[in-house]
């Protein structure tokens, strides 16, 4: 890959093929692309650089959910889709942080978002923070066997291999314990 | 135990790890309890999760790689609301403009110098201040308005006597004995008729024969059968220009009565740099303008014409040579008699009152009707 594709802009059905394609190199481009002009938006709304990268990330992994379940339609350009979606965020964070002032400074054009598009994100960003309250309260080994099965796909064999269990039924049951412990932490929290 | 038991066959059910004769059990199984069947949504649901919950991280860690590569800070000044866009052409071009600002003031500097845009726009120019505050001022002609002027009968038994004070008054001085005098163009503008009084109060008829307004130079003639020769004139008229620092006097009419006034020559450049007059710490009044203005030694080198209305005790006086360059213009018809210049001086070596005594008679109070 050139130095020039890997920094240029790629154009929307790149980094809709990209992201089904889980490609490193077009979730770059893609970063890099449009990360300044979310930069701009927020750090002159009232917003740290920091709190760009949250919004910018939030922004991509709302783009990614969506392209990742199938029902992507791109009714406008990507750049403004990606504006579209940090700034309705920003609204939303600054409204919780009340330094809402009833005005936000543009500098895109942009369209509303859906509002079903928008709860679904809230939706599963809600699981997102349940599903992290409830891994931290597992206690170890736990927590690192269910990341290690769940999050980093390790094989049951390697999970013997890492806990020293003695066999594979052991670690079985153990898995099971956790999960069902897991389970109980994540749905308690309703 | 039973639940870890019944956990793990959800668990592979869910995961599509049940096969054959086990599938077709735990299918049956989940028909007829429902408590299970809703086990097991509730676990695909709790999986889905745990899916996006990994997906969401390893995204999250990638994102994070990129984000590592990035100069937010450079980015940030870049980006951080540019204030609008005449300041940041000031910023990047603030050098290229402030020599365009220096040679356009320089070029509307010289356009007024030479179109005179100082003396009548003066006020309008306000983005010059700084520039040319020192210039923002006006002449205050120096003619009185007649009303202020109380009316002095004259107790002398020659010439006329005259009744009525006239409108605006000035100061004027004789050229020769045959009576033909200067004084301001300003004194006589307009003028219906004219009256010139010496200083023994006796007043004579005159007619304006000549002026250039452009030098406020206006030369009269005594025309009344009263008037008798002046006498040959005391002063003479210098032709080259007088040295700053020079003691300097006048004589005129601010009041009723003839007035001495002093001080020294303080420029050889007039109000706004005006090369045809100097300046003089001489304390003119209304009244003075048309006045000679004489060195010690009793050379004429001006006629005194104006004042600076923002500071105290700063006149304006026309140079002699201007006033020599009006009389050659004078056209020859105009003339009635000779206009031949005095070139002797009586006046040097005498002390200032003495010079004043002689040189009263020469200077009169000049009355204008209209």
């Amino acid at each position: 890959m050139s130095n020039r594709s890997n920094s240029s802009i790629p154009t929307d059905n790149e980094v809709i093929l990209g992201i089904l394609n889980n490609s490193d190199v077009v979730l770059k481009r893609l970063y890099l692309a449009y990360f300044p002009m979310v930069l701009q938006l927020i750090i002159n709304n009232n917003g740290s650089a920091d709190d760009a990268k949250d919004i910018y990330q939030e922004a991509i992994i709302v783009l990614y959910n969506k392209v990742k379940s199938g029902n992507f339609e791109l009714s406008s350009k990507l750049k403004t889709y990606i504006y579209s979606v940090s700034r309705r965020l920003w609204l939303k964070r600054l409204t919780q942080m009340n330094r809402y002032g009833g005005d936000l400074k543009d500098f895109e054009e942009h369209l509303p978002v859906e509002e079903a598009d928008h709860e679904q994100h809230a939706d599963r960003d809600l699981q997102f923070g349940k599903m992290q309250a409830a891994l931290s309260q597992l206690g170890e080994p736990c927590k690192t066997i269910m990341e290690d099965f769940y999050i980093h796909n390790r094989s049951m064999q390697e999970i013997c291999e890492r806990f020293g269990y003695t066999n594979a039924d052991n670690a079985k049951t153990q898995k099971y314990k956790c999960l069902q412990r897991l389970k109980k932490l994540f749905f308690q929290q309703n | 135990m039973s639940d870890n038991r019944l956990l793990e066959q959800i668990d592979r059910y869910v995961n599509g790890q049940m096969s054959g004769e086990e599938l077709a059990n735990f299918e049956q199984l989940r028909k007829d309890n429902p408590a299970i069947d809703s086990q097991v949504s509730e676990h695909r649901n709790f999986l889905g999760a745990l899916k996006h919950y990994s997906e969401r991280l390893d995204l999250e860690s990638r994102l994070n790689a990129i984000h590592e590569e990035i100069d937010v800070h450079t980015l940030q000044d870049e980006l951080m609301e540019k204030p609008s866009w005449i300041v940041s052409l000031w910023r990047h071009h603030h050098s290229k403009i402030s020599v365009a600002a220096s040679i356009a003031i320089f070029a509307v500097l010289i356009t007024l110098m030479f179109t005179g845009g100082f003396k009548k726009h003066d006020t309008a120019y306000v983005e010059l201040k700084k520039e040319i505050a020192s210039v923002r001022v006006s002449t205050l002609l120096l003619n009185e308005q007649s009303h202020k002027i109380k009316k002095q009968i004259s107790s002398s038994s020659n010439g006329n006597k005259i009744v009525n004070p006239g409108k605006f008054s000035g100061t004027g001085f004789a050229l020769t004995a045959n009576g033909y005098l200067v004084t301001n163009y300003h004194v006589v503008k307009d003028a219906d008729s004219v009256y010139v009084q010496n200083v023994n109060g006796d007043a004579y008829h005159a007619k304006v024969i000549y002026t250039e307004p452009a030098q406020d130079i206006a030369f009269l003639q005594i025309n009344d059968a009263s008037f008798k020769s002046l006498g040959s004139v005391p002063y003479n008229f210098k032709r080259a220009k007088s040295d700053l620092g020079e003691e300097v006097f006048t004589v005129g009419y601010p009041a009723d009565v003839i007035a001495f006034s002093e001080g020294a020559l303080t420029s050889p450049a007039g109000f706004n740099g005006d090369s045809s007059a100097y300046e003089l710490s001489i304390l003119a009044r209304p009244g003075n303008s048309g006045g000679p203005l004489l060195d010690n030694k009793g050379n004429l080198i001006g006629i005194i014409s104006g004042k600076q209305t923002s500071y105290e005790g700063i006149s304006f006086a026309k140079k002699s040579s201007y006033l020599l360059k009006a009389i050659q213009n004078i056209p020859s018809d105009s003339l009635a008699k000779p206009l031949n210049l005095n070139t002797r001086n009586t006046l040097a070596g005498l002390s200032r009152p003495q010079q004043i005594k002689k040189l009263r008679n020469y200077v009169f109070m000049v009355k204008v009707y209209n």
